[in-house]
């Protein structure tokens, strides 16, 4: 068989993804406005479609592609899968919310699907080159999802804001990478592994690589001190959009993080391991104390995703497979809250009003016992109260940093991790024991509902039952990185 | 001693530097755009030097001929109160300028000779006349980096897309006409032909002297 043909085969999942893009972008212009769902199900069919591509070509084999471009590994299969179902979260979620703000066009679907083969290809990169073209193709998309809604003045100065910090972090990111190449003489980040194992390259420089490398990074993150966007950004956006920016990204994230600094610079682990502590304390008490003070949900939950990215990164500057493994588990349980996070504010908000201040979650066990239920869970998980999802992810990234021997750390993030309690513990306060202001009718349509109702119950689900989706994340990671 | 390469060289550096310098620093947004063109220019000297023929060629075409004329337009039609964005410069001046002095002495630190002199890193090897560095470029470019060269056609058609989803605007009070339409379009939607009687006497109306002089 031809080569190129294996390759195809390996990248099968984006060859999909790309091509249903472009059927979708040309299709949506021939469609007209009552018939325009058929744009929506053919989002989600590609997302279904790219799913069972995935799982029918796994192995537990790594395998490359593209001269060594593309990495296909159980980790990279997983995280996609992820990537897929996190989407697909998004898409039904933001369907009412962008049709009463007439942002329903198939430009919609086209710059999500293309800036989920942004994250594929992140996740899948395997040369300097492909994580950097995937990072550009997801944050172009990005932030043009952030301005979609234009004559919002609010979400076009978000993405104005995000766009100027974002193109900064990409710069960074490059220096740091020409640097990289410059002293191991490769792209390849195996190759770059090796270079530096065999001694060759000065370490100055690539410790100055090194850090314009964990910038870049920590901004794709938002951890502290690189958090200036993620307020603003979450608040400004429009709410679909933030659901969007601040889910599924971060998983492509962790994909960056493990290509870039994991397999490529596990030499130089104790170089990166004191930058990861100092941004991950930093996020941590950032992320706590300033939540208290905003009345404002969205910014209030952009707070907490700083936070949380800290409590991951604790995960990856243990520097140990189980470490690794727990910040993935982190990352998944995290999407997941987000995603019924924002599905909440999105279900309250309606055409003309947005549910965004934490006054409009006042009373809401008086309108609807079961979604104020459902946020409880989600809070309860977001704040790592026991029978929750939330609380098995904290309690494994520390657990790791604890094996690691990072004793006071641990306990200053306990103490950060119960400080950040009271916020979450606010809304439940807000929605089960105050007068509800707002009295309309909570309307919603039977798929949102119960992809709603579903997320918010794996919260606890999956709070009792974590070994599966433990052992899966323990699988990905051993078969992938060494 | 120095050869002619080496003296072209340091010319065409120097006048990078300062290029860029003036960039920044030129008062007049109109000035600095068009000494961003000359620092592109030298910079494809440059190039040149290293034997990047296409490369060079491409730099000017591209960035010269047709992002820097773009940027020029732009620049010329907004209007940029330079005052305004100076406001607050001197504010953040001490602080910033510590920032990158401290930036640019850790770099000067790292990336001076003693890790990237000639020394450290070895001379390209030098190529016979009849090597075709765009022939080299596009076999890379097609085989090796056949997926980078694909992502990046994707990156152009969002960067499309996004153009297009954030600047079009259907108007509705816009006189466009489809011309599919028009051409559709048949003589009994625009004649109407009323049978009038036939009158005895001819009486000269204003309506028909228009129609004559028409």
């Amino acid at each position: 068989m031809n080569p190129i043909f294996n390759d195809i085969y390996a990248a099968l999942p984006e060859v999909f993804v790309l091509t249903m893009a472009m059927v979708i972008l040309l299709g949506d212009l021939f469609i007209q406005e009552r018939y325009r769902f058929v744009t929506y199900v053919m989002a989600q069919v590609t997302l279904l479609g790219a799913a069972m591509i995935t799982i029918a070509t796994h192995t537990s084999a790594v395998g490359y592609a593209f001269n060594g471009l593309f990495v296909d590994d159980p980790l990279s299969d997983l995280l996609k899968l992820m990537t897929y179902l996190a989407v697909s979260v998004v898409l039904v979620y933001s369907r009412g919310y962008i049709t009463a703000r007439g942002m329903y066009r198939g430009e919609f679907y086209v710059l999500v699907l293309m800036a989920m083969l942004g994250m594929m290809v992140m996740i899948s990169g395997q040369n300097l080159l492909t994580i950097y073209m995937g990072l550009e193709l997801l944050s172009l998309c990005l932030y043009s999802l952030v301005a979609l809604d234009r004559d919002n003045a609010r979400a076009t100065e978000a993405a104005m804001k995000y766009f100027v910090l974002g193109a900064l972090a990409s710069g960074m990111l490059l220096y740091g990478m020409s640097m990289l190449y410059g002293m191991s003489g490769s792209l390849d980040v195996s190759q770059i592994s090796n270079a530096i194992l065999n001694g060759s390259p000065d370490h100055a420089v690539l410790i100055l690589g090194l850090v314009f490398v964990v910038a870049g990074i920590a901004f794709k993150f938002g951890a502290a001190p690189f958090q200036m966007w993620i307020p603003d950004v979450y608040h400004g956006a429009p709410t679909s959009m933030t659901l969007f920016v601040g889910s599924a990204p971060k998983l492509a994230a962790y994909a960056m993080t493990i290509r870039l600094l994991v397999q490529g610079l596990q030499n130089m682990v104790h170089d990166w391991q004191g930058m990861l502590i100092i941004m991950a304390v930093l996020s941590i008490i950032i992320g706590n104390i300033t939540a208290i003070a905003q009345t404002n949900l969205k910014r209030m939950l952009a707070y907490s995703t700083i936070s949380h990215v800290g409590f991951l990164l604790f995960g990856f500057f243990s520097g140990t497979l189980n470490g690794f493994i727990a910040s993935m588990f982190y990352v998944a349980s995290y999407v997941l809250m987000t995603l019924g996070g924002f599905g909440i504010i999105l279900l309250l908000s309606r055409k003309g009003f947005e549910a965004e201040n934490l006054d409009d979650l006042k009373g809401l066990n008086n309108r609807s016992p079961w979604y104020a239920f459902l946020m409880m869970l989600l809070m309860f998980s977001m704040a790592g109260v026991p029978p929750t999802i939330g609380f098995y992810a904290k309690f494994a990234v520390l657990q790791a940093a604890l094996q690691a021997g990072y004793v006071w750390l641990t306990v200053f993030a306990v103490l950060l991790a119960v400080t950040g309690a009271f916020y979450y513990l606010r809304i439940v306060k807000l929605m089960y024991f105050d007068e509800a202001e707002d009295h309309h009718a909570i309307r919603t349509s039977p798929d949102m509902a119960l992809v709603l109702g579903v997320n918010g119950l794996a919260m606890l689900v999956l709070g009792i039952f974590p070994q599966r989706l433990m052992e899966l994340c323990a699988y990905a990671v051993l078969h992938s990185v060494q | 001693m120095l050869n002619i390469q080496d003296i072209v060289f340091y010319i065409l550096a120097a006048i990078v530097l300062f290029a860029g310098l003036r960039v920044i620093t030129a008062r007049n947004p109109v000035h600095a755009a068009l000494y961003l063109v000359l620092a592109f220019f030298t910079a494809a000297g440059i190039w040149m030097l290293l034997e990047a023929e296409f490369l060079a060629i491409a730099l000017v075409l591209v960035y010269v001929g047709a992002v820097m004329v773009l940027f020029l337009f732009v620049v010329m039609m907004l209007d940029i109160n330079l005052d305004k964005l100076r406001e607050g410069f001197w504010d953040y001046a001490p602080l910033a300028g510590f920032v990158g002095i401290l930036m640019a002495a850790e770099m000067a630190m790292v990336l001076g000779s003693k890790h990237f002199g000639p020394e450290r890193v070895p001379a390209p090897p030098v190529h016979s006349a009849d090597y075709s560095n765009t022939a080299e470029l596009g076999r890379l470019l097609y085989t090796d980096y056949v997926y980078p060269f694909e992502l990046a056609a994707v990156v152009l058609l969002v960067a499309i897309v996004a153009a297009i989803a954030l600047t079009m605007r259907r108007r509705k009070d816009s006189k466009y006409i489809d011309p599919a339409q028009q051409v559709r379009v048949k003589r009994n939607d625009r004649l109407k032909i009323v049978s009038m009687p036939a009158e005895k006497e001819s009486v000269e109306t204003p309506a028909e002297s228009q129609g004559e002089q028409a």
